[in-house]
Formats: structure tokens, sequence, C-alpha cells
């Protein structure tokens, strides 16, 4: 938008000056607000940095009783419930992307991709309800014993089959960070030039090949870009993990083992903090986990921005 | 040349059958992916229907053991923490999205749109953490100010980015015109242009509602819950969320029982926000996630 000068005097420039001013105020509450959280998170954090260093992220450790905590169960949770629910999500939501951008007609993919966006608007803790009472239970009772059959030699599927593990904290992930990924991904993939669809086509590729050769590799960055988006939403989700993950801060090789992460323990314990030490090591806990969560987004933010903006330029 | 002829039509069948089997799955993926949004809904209301009441609505959260009690501190507690979220981040959202769309290309606009945009992906827990920190602590106690600040902050973004869109949409014939005229530019601006996008800004600004009116994590250690009446702002107060949570890991079935008939009323509340407004506004508005 080109700025115009404002040539008046008096009034006229008082009031620009005014809203100018407010409206600048306002947006600067922005930075002001991602920079006090961090700020503040550390600040708090301070007691817990001081007595562990950098021991806290690599110990295994944690019992309020004798003041004794270390990240990595919850780290390993985190990392494991994330990376076992973008496993499942990621193909899916590559199918629905695809689906929708390339092989609904328009009318039909409005409709889908509105349902599929309804799945972000249902509240975490309604997944959690769903999760403990219905989800848990049939992945005990069904899937669980298959993988125990089929995939038993593996140690991720070995020991008691319960409803409250990490594997129905994943599949509830899946679940939740899918329509994320693949609005995204139908985003990116709109915005690959017709041209190149065109050209593909006129080649004699059928519409696979055409998916593979013309949108496929012109999105990569920008699929890339969603999958970390997700993953930053998995990363950070809370109430519905907390609820069916079981909340045992272990770290076993099976996945029908409870487990917890770090945004689940914080939910558990922080109301509960025992001692000052006790609480600088929640708080820490949320500082581990804004870092991730800023850092993935900085670097999704930046590549999904080159894959959607590039419809702008002139097609090469 | 027979041979080699009908070597290539096999070739063609299967590059066009391999191609079939890919759309296939892409279309089943669209349908596995959509099963959870119809088996959640289906569950919900076959569980938690027959517990929606009169009782629900109007009663005070029984005591343990006594079978009945509804939801009706916690109901009025999520619209308490909701308007009160509002109050405070829609002028903040709003005032900060014209900002952005006024002065697009500047470096310092630029920062604060990225700033906006990572916002968004802080995990709502953290800030739950923060409130808890700036606001709990200071103030002596959980509040429903601390929570309503807590959505605030998780509101912020959201308004933002939406409202910037939606302005940005506004022909920039309009604002000429009105210029032209002789009409000072802070005037265009609010009056004319923030004007002719106020109902796509209000789009966002209900999709919001929707999905602040969905969380718990940021209330957990700020609002905090409250099984009776908030009289006050520096009380702690319950929401449907909260009360959702608390009922659905405890052991008693009456207890799980309300769970669902809250979970319905809540989904409810957020699906009718969320149709609601995608229905009203069936253009093409593109609404920050």
């Amino acid at each position: 938008m080109p700025r115009v000068k404002t040539r008046g005097f008096g009034v006229r420039a008082v009031g620009d000056r005014i809203f100018n001013l407010t409206t600048l105020a306002m947006a600067l509450v922005i930075l002001a607000l991602l920079a006090g959280l961090t700020a503040e998170l550390f600040r708090h954090a301070l007691p817990s940095i001081k007595a562990f260093g950098f021991g806290f992220l690599t110990s295994t450790d944690w019992d309020p009783t004798t003041d004794q905590y270390g990240a990595l169960p919850f780290i390993y949770g985190t990392a494991v419930s994330s990376a076992l629910a973008l496993l499942i999500a990621v193909p899916l939501a590559l199918g629905v992307a695809l689906c929708l951008s390339e092989m609904a007609p328009a009318w039909l993919s409005r409709k889908i991709g509105f349902m599929v966006e309804l799945l972000a608007a249902i509240p975490s803790v309604v997944y959690g309800l769903w999760g403990i009472f219905v989800a848990g239970p049939w992945l005990r009772d069904h899937l669980d014993p298959l993988l125990a059959k089929y995939l038993g030699f593996l140690p991720l599927f070995q020991g008691p089959q319960v409803s409250v593990s990490m594997l129905t904290a994943s599949v509830i992930l899946a679940i939740m960070v899918l329509p994320y990924i693949s609005a995204v991904c139908t985003d990116v993939f709109r915005a690959v030039p017709r041209s190149q669809r065109e050209a593909a086509l006129a080649l004699g590729a059928t519409k696979w090949e055409m998916v593979r050769i013309a949108v496929l590799p012109y999105g990569v960055s920008g699929i890339i870009g969603a999958i970390i988006l997700g993953l930053g939403r998995a990363l950070g989700e809370t109430i519905a993990v907390a609820m069916v993950i079981g909340n045992s801060p272990q770290i076993s090789a099976s996945l029908f083992m409870p487990s917890a992460t770090l945004a689940s323990v914080i939910a558990n314990e922080f109301v509960e903090a025992t001692s000052t030490l006790n609480l600088a090591a929640l708080v820490e806990l949320g500082l581990v986990l804004l870092v991730l969560g800023l850092g993935l987004n900085i670097a999704a933010r930046l590549m999904v921005y080159g894959a959607t903006q590039r419809r702008f330029q002139k097609p090469a | 040349m027979t041979l080699t002829k009908s070597a290539h039509s096999r070739r063609q069948l299967f590059r066009k059958l391999k191609s079939d089997v890919m759309v296939g799955l892409t279309v089943l993926a669209t349908a596995l992916a959509l099963v959870p949004l119809f088996l959640v809904l289906g569950y919900l209301v076959s569980k938690g229907a027959t517990s929606v009441n009169w009782s629900f609505f109007t009663r005070m959260p029984a005591p343990v053991g006594q079978s009945g009690g509804g939801m009706a501190n916690a109901i009025v507690g999520t619209f308490e923490l909701v308007g009160l979220a509002c109050a405070l981040g829609v002028p903040i959202g709003v005032a900060a999205g014209i900002y952005l769309a006024e002065n697009r290309g500047g470096a310092l606009a630029q920062a604060i749109r990225f700033s906006a945009d990572v916002m968004m992906g802080v995990p709502s827990i953290v800030v739950g953490i923060f409130c808890y920190a700036t606001v709990v602590r200071p103030f002596g106690g959980f509040s429903t100010l601390a929570g309503a600040i807590a959505l605030a902050v998780i509101m912020v973004p959201l308004v933002t980015r939406t409202a910037e869109e939606m302005i940005l949409l506004v022909p920039h014939e309009l604002r000429e015109a009105a210029l032209a005229l002789g009409v000072p530019r802070w005037r265009t601006s609010l009056l004319i242009v923030a004007r002719t996008a106020a109902s796509g800004i209000a789009t966002g600004v209900i999709l919001a509602i929707a999905r602040v009116a969905g969380e718990t994590a940021p209330l957990l250690f700020t609002a905090f819950g409250n099984r009776f009446w908030s009289t006050s702002l520096l009380q702690p107060i319950s929401s449907l969320t909260m009360q959702v949570y608390t009922y659905a890991i405890s052991p008693f079935a009456d207890w799980q029982r309300q769970a669902w008939a809250g979970a319905l009323v809540l989904t409810a509340i957020v699906l009718a926000l969320e149709i609601g407004v995608r229905w009203l506004t069936r253009g093409d508005a593109q609404v920050a996630r």
C-alpha cells in the first residue's frame, strides 16, 4: 500500500498521528507478548536451570519427593508420540490434500474440505473424552492384539495392552493434526501453476504421473512446512494427550505402555507443585516446549511462505 | 512389430491402472480422515444427549455420590471467560491488523506479521504458564481475570491476521476515492476501509471465539475451576472445558455421564459458531488458522 504523506495541518494531521500511533502500539503488543512469554518463562525456570544445568535435559529422574528433576522421559514421550502421530497423519493428509486439489470437482472439494476442517474445530477435551471411553478401549481390544500377533517380535509391540498408552495418544494426536497438515498442503498444491499440470498432461502423463511430475516436486518445501507445522501442533497438544497417555514418567520401548509428554506433565502437576524447585522445573519443561514450538513454527512458516507465494511470480 | 506394440499397450494399461489405483488411494484417505469426525459426533450424541436436560443447564454440580446436578456455573463461566477475553483481545487484534494492512511492506510490519504467525503456534499450555507468572502470582490467586487474559493472548494473533487479510481485500480504489474527497487518512482507514471489511473481521473474531471456547490447558492454572458461582473477577471460575476434563478423568459413573453431556453442549456451541459463520460467509474468505 503506497504511503501518501498527509499534507494537512492542524486537526487532520493530529488525527492521523493519533491513529497511527494507536494501531502501532497495538501491533507492538504482539511483539511484547512474544518477548514477554519467553522472558517470563525463562525467569521462572531460573532456579531449575541453575540447579540442574544441561543435565536437566538428559536426566531421567523426576521425583518431587527428593526434589530431583530431569526432563528426558517427557522429551522422549513428546518426541515418540508426535513422531508416531505424524507417521499416521501425514500419508492420510497428503491423500486428502491431493484428492481435494487434484481429483474432486470444485463443489465437492469445498464440502469435504469444510468437513475436514471441522475435525480441527472439535475441542481437544472432547477428543480426550472420546479417547478415554471409546478409542482407547477399542485400540486395546482390536488393534493391539493384531500388532502383538504379527509384529510382536519388535519390542515396540510387546507387554501388557492397556487403553491409556503411547499408542492411544498417538492415534488421537494423528486425528487432531491431520486437518492442519491437509489444509496447508491443499493450499500449497493449489498454488502450483496450471501451466505445470497442463505441460505434464500434454506430454501424455496420466493423472498420477502429472501429480508426481508436476505437483509434488513443486510443493516439496510447502509439504515439509506443513508437516513441521503439524509437528508443532502435536508437541504442544495438552489436554487430549494428558487424558489418554497414562501420565507415567517412564521410558519404555513398548508403545502399549503409558507414558507422559512435556505438556501433559505440566497440566497434571503444575497446580500441585510441592516446592519452588518443583515449580521451576515444570516451568522449564514449558520453556523447552516454547523453544521447540517457536523453532518449528519459524522454520515451517518460512517454508510455507516460500511455497504459496510462488503463484505471484511469473511462471518460468 | 506386433510384439512391441502389445508390450507398448500393456505398458499403457499398467500406467493407467497405476494412476487409477493412486487416485483411489487418495479418495480412500479422504474417507478415512472423515471417519473420526462422524465417530466422535456420533458418540457425543448417543452418550451425551440423554443427560442433557433442563437441570443440566440450570443446576449446580452435585457433590460426589449424589446423582443429578448440572453445569450451570460452568456454562456461565465459559461465556464470562470468552466474553472478557474478547473485550481484551479483539480491540488489540483489530488495531494491530489495521496497522499491518496499512503498513504492508514495512520492515516492522513484516516482523510483527511473522511474530503473530509464530505466536499461533505457541502451545496453549505455555500461555497458561505465562499468565500464571504474570497475573495469578502478582494478584495473589487464580482468577477469572487471569483465565480471560490467557484466552485473550491466544486470540490476539488470530484476530490480527484475519483482520489484516480482510482489510487487504478491500479494493484500493475505495480508499483512493475517500482520500480524493479530502477525507483524512485515519477516517478513511477506520470508517471506510475497516468498515467495509467489518463482516470479514467479524468472521475472524467468531472463529477465534470458537477456538478459545474449546481451550482447557491455558485455564487449568489461571481460571482454575470452581464448583460454585464465581462472584468476582478475582475469584476462580469454572468453564465447560475444565468441568468436562475433571468429570471425564473421575472414577464416578455419574460424573462421566455428565462429562459426555458437557462435551456435547460444548461441541454444539463450537460447531454452531464454525458452521454458522462459514454458512453466512460462503464467499472465499481466507481466514487465519
